[in-house]
């Protein structure tokens, strides 16, 4: 059984559902790593120690911008060369477009989302979520290969072996282009849902602080996301103490406290971290639907009836402004930071 | 600029769905538009707004996505086309793009095809991406803005590490995401309009397509483990005192 894991990172940095599949892939058989872009010899060199059979590196001018289509070219010929049985990717932006095009060129289909995986024989067997993970499915490709983008997160990250050497292959990279990359925006920084073992979330309560004045001059929008700012850097505090990432409603984007790459839900990222801790977040069923897979559910809101408390493991009716400051005070304490 | 908006219909994000003898059901819940495809009605009325021409919306579907296309309608795309045919059964994202295609093809081409981000109840998100492969355009995906500037398009992505400015020429597929800006609301006018328009029914032979042979299909339906609900509310005389037993009952979960 002979597998791809496509390795997704942006400029050298890794998804680190990438090391899952290629974990994945080295429990069904051998595992060849994939690697584009230009100076990716780190990134390489990761993948050996993390377990990789072989690595095929295209390093080539046209892929370093990630387009999907030379990305997908270049799988697609690479493919239909070494005929592996299962190509696997960690399911990002970029792994969802560049596999589903190759998937078009190679005559087969992509499993997405997918959480576990067996092998029957010649085939795969894929779990996924559908309905927004209120039900789920098996399901299978008859295309060859199988491509199954999988689920950060669902399966174990396996061990790296530090210096660790192997089979590096240079390949070249396929196709054309269609776009071209006119810039990035530095606003705004990384944030990783997918991957965070811990995520902290605020809501529309973010901003509901009357005990603090924002400087004069501000209108009362201005004053609202002011406030809200100073609610989110409470968030951030915890979930930088705790290691985990920062997440939102969907009415603290729509109001201006913090950027959509944040967004839990249903028009946002669905996670299932180990914690996920939701503060003046009243818990709409567009929210839920991206966050009740967590494995422990805190909620903090000012009002006893809120919603979320149903979905949640424990919950405080308090003021997030009193709460999150001295949870996070007490955890320091607790975890001896 | 001629724009087609690819909408489908799904069961309302709030129906309560379950695996009911190896078929989903969702009660009597609502079918309605895709979420995402509301943005992407947006996203394409924006785009006549600001480059003049027309919207076409385009669902592949059964008869009851009517409804859907009715309510792109009332937003005001100027028209609606529903293809639908029995031998649609199972198909696949790879099946949809191909018919998609073959759609787009018979309306005489389009200079822009938006797409919503994914869908609330198969949710693959790879029919815009392998939409563009069939037809042999650009793929812009996930744009939360779009500027048409003469024969190019740039569009702001929104990923995960940050937002990328990406350009193509036109035509080109595009996918939005909620950035775009809120959906309008259909206005009493559109509402008439919809309510009145005769929506054309393509059928495979219409497209002069073959039915697409399916590759990936479901074997089993399971409804997730029940979850635990057993709320424990956490009380105490200070925000320091709930914050303490708080602090104590996560770290006993060993979730960190
Ligand atoms: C098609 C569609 C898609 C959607 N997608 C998403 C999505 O992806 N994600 C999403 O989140 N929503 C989504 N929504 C919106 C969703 O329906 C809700 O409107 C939204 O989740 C509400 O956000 P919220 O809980 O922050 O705000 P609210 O519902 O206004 O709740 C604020 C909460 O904060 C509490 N509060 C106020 N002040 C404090 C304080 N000082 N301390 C503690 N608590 C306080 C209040 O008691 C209240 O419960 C979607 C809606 C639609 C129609
Ligand atoms: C078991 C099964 C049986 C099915 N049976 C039928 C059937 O009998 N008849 C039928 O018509 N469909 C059927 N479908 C649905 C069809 O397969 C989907 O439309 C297609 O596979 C799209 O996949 P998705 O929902 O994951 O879309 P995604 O890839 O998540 O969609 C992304 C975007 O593509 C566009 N899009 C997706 N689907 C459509 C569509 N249908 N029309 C226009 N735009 C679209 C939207 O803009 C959407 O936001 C079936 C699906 C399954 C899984």
């Amino acid at each position: 059984m002979k597998t791809f894991v496509y390795i997704d990172h942006f400029k050298g940095e890794v998804q680190p559902a990438s090391w899952e599949a290629l974990g994945l892939a080295k429990s069904f058989g051998t595992a060849v790593a994939l690697v584009f872009g230009t100076g990716v010899d780190e990134v390489a060199k990761a993948a050996v120690e993390f377990g990789a059979d072989e690595v095929l590196v295209a390093d080539d001018s046209s892929l370093t911008d990630y387009r999907a289509e030379v990305y997908a070219s270049t799988l697609s010929a690479l493919a239909s060369s070494q005929s592996p049985n299962l190509i696997l990717f960690p399911t990002t932006a970029r792994t969802r477009e560049m596999a589903a095009m190759s998937a078009v060129d190679l005559n087969t289909g992509v499993l997405t989302d997918v959480s576990a995986l067996e092998v029957n024989g010649e085939s795969f067997i894929a779990t996924r979520p559908i309905y927004e993970g209120k039900v789920l499915e098996k399901t299978v490709c008859s295309g060859k290969p199988v491509m199954a983008t999988i689920r950060g997160r669902a399966f174990p990250k396996p061990n790296r072996e530090e210096g660790k050497s192997g089979t590096i292959t240079k390949v070249s990279a396929a196709g054309e282009a269609k776009s071209t990359v006119e810039g990035y925006s530095a606003s705004e920084s990384a944030v990783n849902l997918g991957d965070a073992p811990v995520i902290v979330s605020g809501g529309r309560g973010v901003s509901n602080n009357p005990n603090i004045t924002p400087p004069a001059g501000m209108d009362e929008k201005q004053a609202e996301v002011w406030r809200a700012q100073q609610g989110f850097a409470l968030i951030t505090d915890l979930a930088t103490l705790l290691g985990g990432a920062v997440g939102a409603s969907r009415a603290a984007v729509d109001g201006g406290y913090i950027t959509y790459a944040h967004q839990v839900g249903q028009t946002g990222k669905v996670v299932a971290p180990d914690l996920y801790i939701a503060a003046g977040i009243s818990g709409a069923i567009q929210h839920l639907v991206g966050m009740r897979n967590a494995k422990l559910i805190v909620a903090i809101n000012k009002d006893a009836d809120a919603p979320i408390f149903k979905q949640a493991r424990y919950g405080v009716v308090g003021d997030l402004f009193q709460i999150l400051p001295a949870l996070t005070e007490a955890m320091k304490k607790k975890l001896g930071k | 600029m001629k724009i087609i908006a690819c909408i489908k219909q799904v069961p309302d994000s709030e129906a309560k769905v379950r695996a009911e003898g190896g078929q989903v059901s969702w009660g009597d819940a609502p079918l309605v538009i895709n979420p995402f495809d509301e943005y992407a009605v947006e996203g394409a009325l924006q785009q006549k707004e600001a480059s003049g021409g027309t919207v076409t919306a385009l669902c592949v579907g059964t008869e009851s996505a009517k409804e859907a296309l009715k309510h792109a309608l009332a937003m005001g795309a100027d028209e609606a086309i529903l293809v639908s045919d029995a031998a649609l059964n199972d198909l696949d994202t790879v099946g949809a793009a191909k018919v998609l295609a073959a759609a787009i093809q018979k309306i005489g081409g389009a200079d822009m095809v938006v797409f919503g981000r994914q869908t609330l109840d198969n949710g693959a998100g790879l029919t815009p991406a392998q939409t563009a492969r069939v037809l042999g355009w650009p793929m812009l995906g996930l744009a939360g803005q779009i500027k048409v500037d003469g024969g190019s398009v740039t569009v702001e992505r929104v990923l995960e590490e940050g937002r990328q400015s990406m350009k193509a020429n036109l035509p080109a597929v595009l996918s939005v995401v909620q950035s775009i800006g809120e959906p309008r609301y259909p206005s009493f006018m559109g509402i008439r309009k919809a309510s009145k328009a005769t929506i054309p029914v393509w059928s495979l032979s219409d497209l002069g397509a073959s039915a697409p042979a399916p590759i990936v299909t479901r074997t089993e339906l399971m409804n997730p483990p029940a979850q635990e609900t057993a709320t424990e509310m956490i009380t105490g005389e200070t925000p320091a005192e709930i914050a303490e037993k708080l602090a104590d009952k996560i770290i006993a979960e060993k979730v960190l």
